[in-house]
């Protein structure tokens, strides 16, 4: 009982640190991201553990007192709702991994405005609430080896150069800026950051559309000297690469709450049909339902509509009520102790 | 006349027997860690095995290695001893083995503390190494094309960008070496060959550095070439700008960063020689206790008595 008791609750801290170490992936680069909706996945799963953490620890302690005659009948009550969030938490698992997957495009529409937006204030190093972007923009590029947002030609569309630093009285800038329409000094070079460590010759930032500028150089054929990809496609497929690799582990917690669900049903249906016998010691059955699928449904329906039933009901008809509900236990107790063959 | 004599009761015995069988696995774990500890090392400073001249600082890590794997076998051949030293007919196997292993055990805890103590000498070696290897691998970083250097660049770019360095000491190491090949110099060019000529090797010298050496916190688009020249740049004192690339020297970078890791590894052994020191003597007290008491015994003839002194002599 101690090994289940701990295997189990292994899962829900599984579950849980999953759910921490792909909300910190993410938080870790929020600024890049224009909207949260992507936390939703390790949400979840930061509810889920916990929950599971909770629940199988309840179930060992029913497991603990099943072999206590005495003891087991205080489950009872609880057993259903147990059967419901236990039930619920499955769900929710398997919703994570749809979720996980249904969730890449608006990742990466998120990834495409965010770095658009750093891409943009690149240069407001002066900007108070945008200092920074200039560092996070310079660090995830060489920290996941891309260039821009698609590629590295969206540098060549934004002015990456404050104007601090422009010579605005060099006849150069003034004809690059009148030149522009919106008066932005727009440069074919990109910033250091882009540069590839593994090209073999030194790397060439600017004036990247000219091929006299440099000696022996091709723009069209040059492949190494920049990073080819773009910010967003690498950061999508970093995302993609982590839930993907969480999948089979949360697919695995999944199979084994079901088991724990179907095994605690048997167990409590077992014990029960113990305690019901005259020497609780003999052999009884267990059950996943006592009666056939169909059957057990309209039952069930059949009770929910009842409790709509009563509670439509006045209390001036209370008094017929209660006859009511003890002919249907009177029916209820036939009923039970024809023990039906083990599904 | 006897060192330190005990007196010990057979429960007490069977106690001291089994807190050293627990100790003894603990060292196990420990001597695991040694031998860990040495790979670790081992592996960082393969890492940059090309930045590093030819040195002996292969013997740190080795050393570590070896003393952690003798450590997990002394110590546990130490814990089967102090399990069967409850049991007194099992423990005649031992009899004959247990004046060595005891030897053994302090030499090898010596070993240990020299292992410790030598982690904390690697590093004047280490400077020296890391001072020419670097110096080498700034003069080939052109060298793209030459098989068996053609990694060079990427090495050093790399350990440039991670570690927040540049050149040897300072930038000022780059402007005096030349680092752009001459394959991607127009050697028609009127400014190349006057710079080629200027030079007495006939090297091509610039004011400028690789950009790996880009400091990513500055707040303006790195300035890389011509950066000794104020006037080529607007806004630009070179004197007073700290921020533009990165200030500390790659030496010195690395140097910190082993220093870091060996000082660490130098106390948890230093950590671990204590435990050991401190575990060995009482296990020998414990197994000291009935070899001695044994011979006794047999000199006397047979006698059950569960209380007798033991001695270290």
């Amino acid at each position: 009982a101690m090994l289940l008791k701990i295997k189990f609750m292994m899962c829900g801290a599984f579950v849980f640190s999953l759910g921490v170490y792909l909300k910190i992936e993410l938080l870790r680069r929020a600024e890049v991201m224009e909207n949260t909706e992507i936390h939703v996945v390790p949400n979840i799963l930061l509810l889920v553990g916990l929950a599971s953490m909770g629940t199988n620890w309840m179930a060992s302690r029913v497991c603990q007192d099943s072999m206590d005659m005495s003891r087991f009948p205080r489950w009872k009550v609880l057993l259903l709702a147990w059967f419901a969030v236990a039930a619920l938490l499955c769900c929710l698992l398997v919703a994570v991994v749809v979720l996980s997957y249904a969730l890449q495009g608006r990742l990466e529409e998120s990834l495409k405005i965010g770095l658009r937006n750093g891409i943009r204030f690149y240069k407001d190093t002066d900007v108070p609430g945008r200092c920074f972007q200039k560092e996070t923009i310079d660090r995830l590029q060489i920290e996941f080896r891309c260039c821009g947002n698609n590629n590295y030609k969206d540098w060549f569309e934004v002015q990456w150069v404050s104007n601090r630093y422009l010579d605005l009285t060099s006849k150069d800038v003034k004809d690059r800026i009148r030149s522009n329409v919106d008066g932005r000094f727009l440069l074919d070079g990109v910033p250091f950051s882009c540069c590839n460590p593994a090209s073999p010759r030194p790397c060439l930032q600017y004036q990247l559309t000219d091929n006299h500028a440099h000696f022996n150089y091709e723009y069209q054929t040059e492949e190494l000297n920049l990073y080819a990809r773009g910010c967003r496609q690498a950061l999508t497929d970093y995302y993609m690469g982590l839930m993907n690799s969480t999948g089979p582990g949360v697919l695995s917690v999944i199979l084994i709450q079901i088991s724990v669900i179907v095994s605690l049903r048997y167990l409590q249906t077992a014990v029960e049909g113990a305690m019901a016998l005259e020497n609780p010691e003999d052999e009884s059955v267990g059950y996943l339902l006592e009666k056939g699928l169909k059957e057990t449904f309209e039952e069930l329906k059949a009770k929910v509509l009842d409790m709509v039933k009563l509670a439509q009901v006045d209390p001036t008809t209370s008094e017929v009520s209660p006859e009511a509900q003890e002919a249907e236990k009177g029916d209820n107790a036939t009923k039970t102790p024809s023990p039906p063959p083990a599904s | 006349m006897a060192v330190l004599p005990v007196k010990f009761t057979k429960t007490k015995r069977d106690k001291l027997a089994q807190v050293l069988w627990i100790l003894n696995w603990i060292s196990v774990v420990t001597g695991a860690i040694l031998f860990s500890l040495g790979l670790f090392l081992k592996v960082e400073i393969n890492k940059r095995k090309e930045l590093m001249a030819e040195r002996d600082i292969q013997y740190v890590p080795n050393m570590l290695i070896a003393v952690g794997l003798i450590a997990c076998g002394i110590n546990f051949l130490g814990g089967k001893i102090c399990y069967d030293c409850v049991d007194t007919t099992k423990f005649m196997r031992w009899k004959l083995i247990m004046l060595p292993y005891i030897v053994c055990t302090f030499f090898f805890t010596s070993c240990i503390l020299v292992g410790a103590l030598m982690c904390y000498s690697m590093r004047g070696e280490l400077e020296e190494s890391l001072d020419m290897g670097l110096a080498v691998a700034m003069r080939f970083y052109k060298d793209t094309d030459t098989p068996g250097r053609c990694f060079l660049k990427r090495t050093v770019d790399l350990l440039q960008i991670e570690f927040h360095c540049c050149g040897n000491n300072g930038h000022r190491d780059w402007l005096k070496i030349q680092w752009i090949s001459n394959r991607y110099l127009d050697m028609t060019s009127k400014e190349v060959a006057d710079r080629l000529r200027s030079n007495v090797e006939g090297k091509y010298l610039m004011d400028s550095v690789p950009f790996s050496c880009c400091n990513v916190n500055s707040p303006r688009p790195c300035i890389q070439s011509q950066i000794s020249n104020n006037s080529a740049h607007y806004n630009y004192d070179h004197v007073t700008e700290h921020l533009n690339l990165w200030t500390r020297g790659c030496r010195q970078a690395l140097l910190d960063h082993y220093t870091y890791i060996m000082q660490s590894i130098g106390l948890t052994v230093l950590v671990i020689w204590v435990f050991e020191v401190r575990e060995h003597s009482r296990m020998h007290l414990v197994c000291m206790a009935p070899l001695l008491s044994i011979t006794l015994v047999f000199t006397m003839l047979q006698v059950q008595d569960p209380l007798f002194a033991g001695c270290l002599q």
